[in-house]
């Protein structure tokens, strides 16, 4: 679930409030949004894709909240790591155009 | 006092948003986009609602998926005859043959509107691939809206309204962000809300609680292969992502590292309920295969990625999450090519509509379901449009009532306990023992609770109109739970999903659909029965 929202990165743009289909923050005025219902959380990892400067981080753990440490994530790389594999965000290529899928389902054209 | 005669404030004090529109689609998922999409083709106006955001909402933005489609005319008999045959004959061939049809139109309008689609041997775009979710549903969205649709965000329906005829004219909700209550009046409205998978936590399901199926209800529709409810997805232990399809390269073991023979999902479970663990490794994909994986479904190694585990060569204990109706094939029953439901001014599309007309009593998990998605969205939104334009002038003159019954009325007393209510419902579908191995003896004794749980709920309050969206979450879990199993109960024999412990064989004697529905008293009976009642009718 939801583990973090990066205050350092976050722009307070609030596409996360948008965004997440079980409307798990709240926006906070001039300030990066709160996690308010993090139960709530369905651990789909949009948010995560949507944010425009990887400020936050999903863990994947469905039922049990975990501690994170934000220099950690971000030295491992999994700071929109996510994102990062779909390719989204200025100058990458989409992940679907990078498919092997006609090879990995044996289609013969 | 009942909201139904409440003003339009709410009791927050923020007034309510009144908005007329000639189709009004509930739900912003594939289906909800492609009939909002399609309705607007037709000249319609449209309002699409989503309960979260239209773009994210639903199972395939977070899980993406394979669609049903036969690109060598030469191979669609043996692919329709194996669909059939896994399905128990309860499937379709003339639907089947039309959503394939239908489907392969909107890949190439995909296509066409920039779904970045992979290429094959020869360059041409590889069109059964919509695994990017994220992608596709955020083209849906930008599509949706340059078509003209009006979209609202967070905005979850609560109850249907009907014209003194009975037509479906609208629906009441809330913009829960904003705190204000919503009515909208419709033409017609499309009922696109998703499946149920009670809150299981699989793969972006959360959202999908039954919502429509109690609204459908409510206003007089039936339902369809409410028996066909009991997939379940194969995850990580400690994760969401019930993505299957890798599976098939697993090794599956038991504590003590012996084989799991055969590797299926039943057998899985068979160990699961005893509370001893399984482990899975994906040992049988080839380095290349493995290569090819990993540019595919970039959701299946999130998890790993995050923990720091390859799972190509380490073991993993996995769970299996009830995806209910959703990689079902129940839901709302149409009546004809339009997908119209049995109540005029009311339609359904995708995983809202029962999926046994292509599936059968099998899964449409992945593929059959997408295909069908779209193909249900264009015919629905169509259809939606025509309707709402026959209404003529007198469209928004109509005196209109609210259908909603349980979990809407507004007191103090008795208010619901959403949490004890998800535990009690989760507890009679989630087992493996009650709804995956089932037993005439173990349906019956559910069905009793969920019975009384409906009972209880009639009975309870919330604390105003803006506040009821978890508690019609829980009331549409209970009923569908309630129509699962009654319906279950009646079937039986063994057939498709649908596997019955004292009744282990497929029987001829019952190659029919089962239609259900009912609130306060729910019914079940063969579609005959009811076809032919309709038919005396006309």
């Amino acid at each position: 679930m939801i583990e973090l929202v990066s205050e350092s990165r976050c722009i307070a743009c609030n596409l996360c409030v948008s965004v997440c289909p079980t409307n798990v923050f709240d926006p906070v005025p001039d300030a990066a949004p709160q996690i308010a219902r993090q139960s709530d959380c369905q651990t789909c990892y949009l948010c995560e894709v949507y944010c425009p400067v990887d400020a936050l981080f999903v863990a994947p753990y469905a039922d049990q909240s975990i501690e994170v440490d934000e220099a950690t994530l971000v030295q491992t790389g999994l700071m929109g790591s996510y994102r990062q594999h779909l390719g989204w965000g200025k100058g990458r290529t989409p992940a679907a155009q990078r498919e092997e899928s006609a090879k990995f389902f044996n289609y013969e054209p | 006092m009942s909201i139904h005669t409440a003003t339009k404030t709410t009791s927050t004090g923020e007034p309510g948003l009144t908005l007329e529109t000639e189709v009004l689609v509930i739900g912003g998922g594939p289906a909800g986009t492609w009939a909002a999409w399609s309705a607007a083709q037709q000249g319609a106006k449209v309002i699409l609602v989503d309960k979260g955001y239209c773009g994210t909402s639903g199972a395939t933005a977070a899980a993406g998926t394979t669609v049903w489609y036969v690109a060598d005319p030469d191979d669609r008999e043996a692919e329709l005859h194996q669909r059939e045959l896994k399905g128990g004959y309860l499937s379709d061939r003339g639907w089947m043959e039309r959503v394939l049809d239908q489907t392969r139109i909107n890949l190439h309008r995909l296509a066409d509107w920039g779904y970045p689609f992979s290429r094959d041997a020869t360059g041409a775009p590889y069109l059964p691939s919509l695994h990017q979710g994220p992608e596709y549903m955020r083209l849906m969205r930008k599509q949706v809206k340059k078509a003209g649709v009006t979209i609202l965000d967070h905005s979850p329906a609560l109850e249907l309204l009907l014209d003194s005829e009975g037509r479906v004219a609208g629906a009441n909700g809330v913009s829960r962000q904003l705190g204000r209550r919503w009515t909208i009046r419709a033409g017609a409205v499309i009922l696109a809300s998703g499946g149920c998978a009670f809150l299981s936590k699989t793969l972006g399901c959360n959202v999908l609680t039954g919502d429509g199926y109690l609204m459908a209800a409510e206003a007089g529709a039936h339902l369809s292969g409410m028996e066909f409810s009991n997939v379940y997805g194969l995850s990580p232990a400690f994760a969401t992502v019930t993505k299957g399809a890798y599976y098939r390269y697993a090794t599956f073991t038991t504590e003590d590292g012996s084989v799991v023979e055969p590797g299926d999902r039943r057998t899985i479970a068979r160990i699961l309920v005893k509370q001893q663990p399984v482990y899975a490794r994906i040992d049988k994909a080839s380095p290349e295969e493995q290569q090819w994986m990993r540019t595919i479904q970039h959701n299946f190694f999130l998890p790993f990625e995050r923990l720091g585990l390859d799972p190509f060569t380490q073991r993993f204990p996995v769970t299996l999450r009830l995806e209910g109706t959703v990689r079902g094939s129940g839901g709302l029953r149409v009546i004809d090519q339009t997908c119209a439901t049995s109540v005029p001014g009311l339609y359904a599309a995708g995983d809202a509509a029962s999926r046994e007309l292509i599936c059968g009593g099998a899964s449409g998990g992945g593929s059959p379901n997408a295909a069908w998605a779209s193909a249900s969205g264009c015919w629905s939104g169509a259809a939606a449009a025509t309707f709402a334009r026959q209404l003529g002038a007198g469209i928004h003159h109509r005196s209109l009532q609210p259908a909603g019954q349980t979990a809407l009325r507004v007191g103090n007393q008795n208010p619901i306990n959403p949490a004890e209510m998800i535990q009690a419902v989760q507890d009679e579908v989630l087992p493996y023992d009650r709804n995956l191995f089932r037993t005439e003896q173990g349906l019956s004794a559910s069905l009793e609770r969920l019975h009384t749980l409906w009972d209880y709920l009639r009975h309870q309050t919330v604390a105003s109109f803006d506040r009821a969206v978890q508690a019609r979450e829980v009331a549409a879990m209970v009923a569908t739970a309630r129509w699962m199993y009654a319906t279950a109960l009646e079937r039986k024999e063994s057939r498709g999903m649908h596997q019955h412990e004292d009744y282990p064989d497929l029987d001829d004697n019952y190659q029919y659909r089962l239609l259900s529905g009912g609130l306060d008293r729910v019914w079940v009976q063969p579609e005959q029965a009811v076809s032919n009642r309709e038919f005396v009718k006309l």
